[in-house]
């Protein structure tokens, strides 16, 4: 599956399902500052998102907000038809159908690949060992590292410790996953390996939203692309249109900046 | 430029070998004046007393005459005491008739410590183990149903140390990784609490915290309120050792990155999973070595209730001491007292030497 040629397959989401998640009128502040404006966005079951901005332009915060490793403060975040509220039994319980992966990775150090895969699995769904490390055993080899599974972390290079993050994510069977940059921290020889696995989710239909300023992924997976600036959403279409005529001037910018 | 060639050195023969060793050793020992004065001082210092040392020790020691006699007018160390007086050394005034009960306890308490240590043996049903052995090693020392009853007052020894020892860290462990989450909660009422107990815990010495658990205590509680007089000890001792567990374990709960618990609770980990699962692991394999430096002070820090009229090993050797047909070997039964706290803290430093070496080193 992920052996196949790296070729766009079209995704068929249909609009009048149940959003994905939803997030209307949303507003946060870090103390004063104003870090998401307003931000409305509406992600279908299976779309697949990539949100790019220069820095400090509030992506990684608005992803953030759709699990709530970060609180809002004004207007609605919806997850799979529930609202996101200060209820953390709710959060925890949307927070298993969201997989992340994060730009260090944040595997747990102290646990080999495998534990890290059954860890989630054994103490929040419940599921058997013997179960949990087949399922983990499974999304290693999509991963296309079992051999791997009784090192630890620190044994793995960079863009074998990503992969395990994804296959950590997707042994929950997540509904959707967040990726928050999850190239930035690789080494450029790296990137490919990773890319490539990103791309194979999505071609399995999995709802993702993806932070990165990997504009080739962007172009090759994305049904939309969405370009944010100083806590707002500047720009939302298709890769296709975005990349050959951005309307927007901050648009046009980061573009030409990024390409060269 | 020219390539370098440089002579190879011939090989040597075991005799230029042998000498070159001697050579090197006396540049090392005599090769500069100040080394030379420095070994001269050394040498002078270990003429002067090894052998005076190794003549009380071992050569005029009473070894095995178990007749005080003997003792009082051998100039060496008078060994023959502690084998005479071991009964009392160990258990203390503890009725003769009954020696055997702490003996047990002391033997089941070493054993499951040896058991304890093995990884193989690290489960929920090893903490269900210990309470049923504490139980059983109350009742023996105790008495009642059945056993002749034995107050704490006569209590004595090594099994005194032993049970201050295991359980006096066993509770406050658990209590110290409470107070440590508790001092960083985002809840101010916990966090305050915490710090009030920690900071005033820290700020007493341990010798007024057991003045108060055992002198104070006693005035403004009605007696039937009033645990016994050891028990009130072991909680002060208790209540010291969490104090100073508690900054020990914070300090390694710092050193995890906030990342660590932001995967966690992303796989909906809720939050004491995650600080059982992911992050207390951690943190407290990062505080190894401070902890096992507060854990042997501990250790040491039990022969204090000395002062609230228990006796631990210590007091036992003084009150050993205090029989007038023997000349009162006091060094030597310090020596034996000493012996006995080095293999205990000296074995618990191991552990924690194996556990730091054990697991993943790269992170």
């Amino acid at each position: 599956m992920l052996s196949s040629p790296l070729k766009r397959v079209p995704s068929m989401p249909n609009p009048n399902d149940r959003p994905a998640i939803e997030l209307t009128g949303m507003n946060k502040w870090y103390g004063d500052f104003h870090v998401l404006k307003n931000i409305n966005l509406r992600v279908l079951r299976g779309e697949k998102l990539v949100i790019c901005g220069p820095s400090g332009s509030g992506k990684s915060t608005m992803i953030r907000c759709i699990n709530r490793l970060e609180e809002h403060q004004q207007g609605q975040i919806v997850v799979d038809g529930v609202e996101l509220t200060n209820d953390l039994k709710k959060i925890d319980v949307i927070r298993r159908d969201i997989g992340m992966v994060f730009q260090h990775f944040n595997l747990f150090p102290h646990l080999t690949i495998l534990e890290n895969l059954t860890l989630a699995p054994i103490w929040v769904r419940g599921m058997r060992r013997g179960q949990a490390e087949q399922t983990a055993m499974h999304y290693l080899e999509r991963v296309k590292i079992p051999d791997q599974a009784h090192k630890y972390p620190g044994q793995l290079s960079g863009g074998q410790q990503q992969r395990v993050a994804i296959a950590r994510a997707l042994c929950m069977s997540p509904k959707i996953i967040l990726f928050d940059e999850p190239t930035s921290a690789l080494d450029p020889e790296m990137v490919k390996e990773v890319l490539d696995t990103m791309v194979a989710l999505a071609e399995d239909g999995m709802t993702m939203l993806c932070v990165t300023h990997e504009m080739g992924f962007a172009r090759q997976v994305a049904d939309r692309v969405v370009f944010m600036d100083q806590g707002e959403i500047v720009e939302m279409n298709t890769p296709s249109e975005f990349f050959s005529h951005p309307r927007h001037q901050r648009s046009k910018l980061f573009l030409a900046q990024i390409l060269n | 430029m020219k390539a370098l060639s440089l002579p190879l050195p011939a090989e040597p023969t075991p005799g230029q070998i042998r000498f070159g060793a001697l050579r090197r050793s006396a540049r090392l020992l005599f090769g500069t004046p100040l080394n030379a004065a420095l070994t001269l001082l050394f040498g002078v210092l270990l003429v002067a007393t090894v052998p005076p040392m190794l003549r009380w020790l071992v050569i005029d020691a009473v070894l095995f005459d178990p007749s005080p006699r003997a003792c009082r007018v051998a100039t060496g160390a008078c060994w023959s005491f502690i084998y005479a007086k071991s009964g009392q050394l160990l258990f203390g005034i503890y009725p003769l008739d009954d020696r055997w009960r702490p003996a047990i306890v002391c033997l089941l308490i070493l054993a499951l410590l040896g058991w304890s240590v093995r990884p193989a043996s690290w489960a929920p049903r090893l903490a269900a183990l210990w309470v049923a052995a504490l139980v059983l090693i109350f009742w023996l020392m105790a008495g009642g149903l059945g056993l002749t009853e034995v107050p704490t007052s006569s209590w004595g020894g090594l099994p005194v140390t032993l049970i201050l020892t295991v359980v006096a860290i066993g509770v406050a462990f658990p209590v110290g990784i409470l107070l440590a989450l508790a001092r960083r909660s985002t809840m101010p009422a916990i966090r305050v609490g915490a710090v009030v107990l920690i900071e005033s815990v820290r700020g007493l010495p341990l010798l007024s915290i057991l003045f108060v658990a055992s002198i104070m205590m006693p005035l403004f509680l009605p007696e039937a309120l009033l645990p016994d007089k050891f028990v009130r000890a072991l909680v002060a001792l208790t209540i010291f050792a969490a104090a100073y567990l508690a900054e020990v374990i914070r300090g390694g709960l710092q050193a995890i990155p906030n990342g660590q618990y932001e995967a966690a609770a992303a796989v909906g980990l809720p939050f004491w999973r995650m600080q059982y699962l992911v992050i207390l692991p951690q943190a407290i394999r990062v505080a190894i070595p401070a902890l096992a430096n507060t854990i042997i002070v501990m250790i040491k820090n039990t022969s204090l209730v000395l002062v609230v009229g228990l006796f631990d090993l210590i007091s036992s050797g003084k009150a050993a001491l205090a029989d007038p047909d023997w000349p009162s070997p006091a060094a030597e039964t310090f020596l034996f007292i000493g012996a006995i706290f080095f293999a205990l803290s000296f074995s618990f430093a191991r552990f924690t030497d194996f556990l730091e070496r054990r697991g993943p080193t790269a992170h």
